[in-house]
């Protein structure tokens, strides 16, 4: 799909994806000036890119948005074992779609952004891990690959500077859990996904092959081309304090005009976005419940209030409408931005049915390494589902708790927590909606929308 | 088990690419299974001597994955998003649509190997669900009605041509790379 700028949009990372006289070829990226800013970097030192990148404040756009400066300080430079570099475009959080527009219409980008993180960690060698249903999406990536090869972009003795690193495209197999990144290098290291126990905290100390790795989203990577043309400090004045640059906003559910959006951090609340730049719901429905940051973050339900103290001191008493989007808002309404995947829910949706669609989501893909993730998910999907068949009983409601409860906290990774916020969120605020299931005895006549 | 010469060559060019050869598994994986449509365990020792490993250790691959096969899907194999934002959509009454109009259930392969259905999970282009794959191209905003008359241009082998639907794919600017539009196992 082509979706063209909207007007208050400032689009910095999508600046050409749509434009009609822009295609994902070569030609194309080095028109518009494209690795300019790679010849530049190389003749710099390593040490003042990573210097740049920590004063832009950056912040990763995969999901736990952890600052990028401050992961690649984490480096073992010490140990003297080779240091990788691997791109996270698995993608697969649902309601986010961003990183496959840049792969698909401007990969040279995320090319030059990826050459100039791995000159910067002095990486060895750098993958792109790509999800297996991206078909042309790896095709177009080998291609773009082979032609910055031929211009001496990547590969050996980058444009004459002596600094070499070979960029190899590793596509997944339809699995969820490699976009964890402990799950993702073992995956690359040719084995099942499971992702490993921490600490290491981060694969920064020990990755793939026991090396320093650093994992980046697709979209943190174009941006490091962006700080290093901008420099850290004009970067950092974008967006808000600690909430730097823009962000790709994917919109999704039941709202007229869904899609992808960027715009600086903070520029906009989360009633513009729903009702200014998506047209607003169908008409005669009102809304329900908005997930905030992909299906893993906590649901906020349309009539909520959310009150309390930002970082900065001041006070805040947000309607579902007003929350910011950036980083901090949604996470000071108890929810989080995430992969910036919004997805909305107006009055027509049963919450047991789209919470019953979730749970089957993370029951299909839970590794299967801790009991309390296996076994939880599963149970989890079959109490909704069978609240869904017409069998609901009133302690369902207490008994999803308690068992999301027993997931959180106690699994080797963040998917737990991923697959427990969820139900915790959904029944703690629509507990009549599931009450009610019980009651009624039968699934909801009135509901001809099936979502499980 | 018979590779074609194309799919040797790749499988030593893609190799090499890793520091460790197990490294390359999923990815001589995917090219064996685009060639034969699936691993049977033959393949899998084959595949596990050419990388100089133990069988288990692509059989465990093999097994894990969603999209790695011990049995091939139809020679035309119709995906269909299922996770909420695209169930907001109806991709539910889309799926239910494709199972009536193919012939064929939902993660069944029909008896004449033409047509297999699967419902996935998110595909990441939820922005316009119902997302629906037909083999390697993805159709946006199939709706149950879009549905059907997807699945008659496909029963009479017309859509890749029909100008009603274009794909995410074919929707690029640019000429997209498509060396392979139609798998090689169909071509044949
Ligand atoms: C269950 C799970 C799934 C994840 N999926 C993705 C994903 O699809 N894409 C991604 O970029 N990050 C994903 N992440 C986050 C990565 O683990 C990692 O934090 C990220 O790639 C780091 O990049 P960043 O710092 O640039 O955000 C996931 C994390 C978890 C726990
Ligand atoms: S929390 Fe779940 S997905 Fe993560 S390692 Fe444990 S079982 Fe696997
Ligand atoms: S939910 Fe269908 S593509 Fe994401």
């Amino acid at each position: 799909m082509i979706k063209k700028k909207t007007p208050r949009e400032r689009r910095i990372i999508l600046k050409h994806a749509d434009d009609p006289n822009y295609s994902n070829r070569i030609q194309c990226y080095q028109r518009e000036g494209g690795y300019k800013m790679l010849s530049r970097a190389l003749k710099m030192k390593p040490e003042e890119i990573g210097e740049e990148v920590l004063k832009s404040g950056v912040r990763g756009r995969g999901g736990a948005g952890f600052p990028a400066g401050m992961k690649w300080k984490f480096l073992d430079r010490k140990s003297g074992k080779p240091i990788y570099l691997i791109c996270n475009a698995d993608e697969s959080e649902p309601g986010t779609f961003k990183d496959r527009q840049i792969i698909y219409k401007d990969p040279h980008q995320l090319i030059e952004g990826m050459m100039i993180a791995a000159y910067a960690i002095q990486a060895k060698q750098a993958f792109i891990y790509i999800r297996a249903e991206f078909f042309e999406g790896a095709r177009i990536l080998e291609q773009a690959i082979d032609e910055a090869k031929k211009k001496a972009f990547c590969g050996n003795d980058i444009l004459g500077s002596g600094y070499s690193c070979d960029l190899v495209v590793h596509r997944g197999a339809g699995a969820y859990i490699c976009g964890e990144e402990t799950g993702l290098i073992e995956s690359l290291e040719g084995k099942r996904p499971n992702p490993r126990i921490k600490p290491p905290y981060f694969p920064a100390v020990l990755g793939l092959y026991q090396c320093p790795t650093i994992v980046n989203n697709v979209e943190t990577l174009c941006n490091v081309k962006h700080i290093m043309e901008m420099g850290g400090d004009e970067f950092a004045k974008i967006g808000k304090p600690n909430n730097t640059g823009t962000r790709i906003w994917c919109v999704s559910g039941q709202v007229r005009n869904p899609g992808y959006f960027e715009f600086e951090c903070g520029a906009l609340t989360l009633g513009e976005m729903i009702f200014d730049v998506c047209g607003g719901l169908m008409p005669g429905r009102s809304l329900k419940a908005v997930i905030p940051g992909g299906s893993s973050a906590k649901v906020l339900r349309a009539d909520e209030r959310f009150s309390g103290k930002l970082k900065d001191g001041t006070e805040f008493d947000w309607g579902i409408e007003d929350i910011p989007l950036d980083f901090d808002g949604p996470m000071a309404a108890g929810s989080m931005s995430g992969s910036g995947g919004i997805i909305v829910m107006d009055d027509t949706v049963d919450v047991v049915q789209a919470m019953a669609n979730i749970n089957a989501f993370y029951a299909h893909e839970s590794c299967g390494q801790c009991t309390p993730c296996r076994e939880g998910c599963l149970w989890m999907r079959k109490i909704t589902k069978r609240m869904c068949a017409g069998d609901a009983r009133e302690e369902d409601a207490d008994l999803l708790l308690s068992v999301a409860n027993q997931i959180e906290g106690r699994t080797i990774c963040a998917f737990g927590e991923a697959a427990a916020w969820p139900t915790q969120s959904f029944v703690s605020k629509f507990r009549d909606d599931f009450i009610e299931k019980a009651k009624t005895g039968k699934p909801e006549a009135k509901e001809p929308l099936q979502l499980i | 088990m018979q590779l074609t010469k194309e799919t040797l060559r790749k499988i030593e060019e893609v190799i090499p690419r890793y520091p460790e050869k197990r490294s390359a598994a999923l990815m001589v994986i995917h090219l064996v299974q685009d060639e034969l449509g699936s691993i049977s365990n033959e393949t899998c020792v084959w595949i596990a001597e050419k990388l100089d490993l133990q069988p288990i250790n692509i059989q465990e691959l093999i097994t894990f994955y969603p999209m790695l096969r011990q049995t091939p899907w139809g020679k035309t194999h119709v995906r269909v998003c299922r996770t909420l934002p695209c169930a907001l959509r109806g991709s539910y009454a889309t799926c239910q649509k494709l199972e009536s109009k193919l012939g064929v259930k939902e993660g069944h392969v029909r008896d004449d190997g033409e047509y297999s259905l699967e419902f996935m999970e998110c595909l990441a282009d939820c922005g316009e669900g119902p997302v629906v794959m037909v083999d390697e191209e993805t159709y946006e905003n199939i709706d149950e009605k879009e549905a059907e008359k997807l699945a008659d241009l496909l029963l009479k082998d017309k859509l890749e041509k029909s100008t009603e639907f274009t794909s995410y794919e074919d929707a690029l600017v640019s000429a997209p790379v498509k060396i392979r539009k139609i798998s090689p196992r169909k071509r044949k």
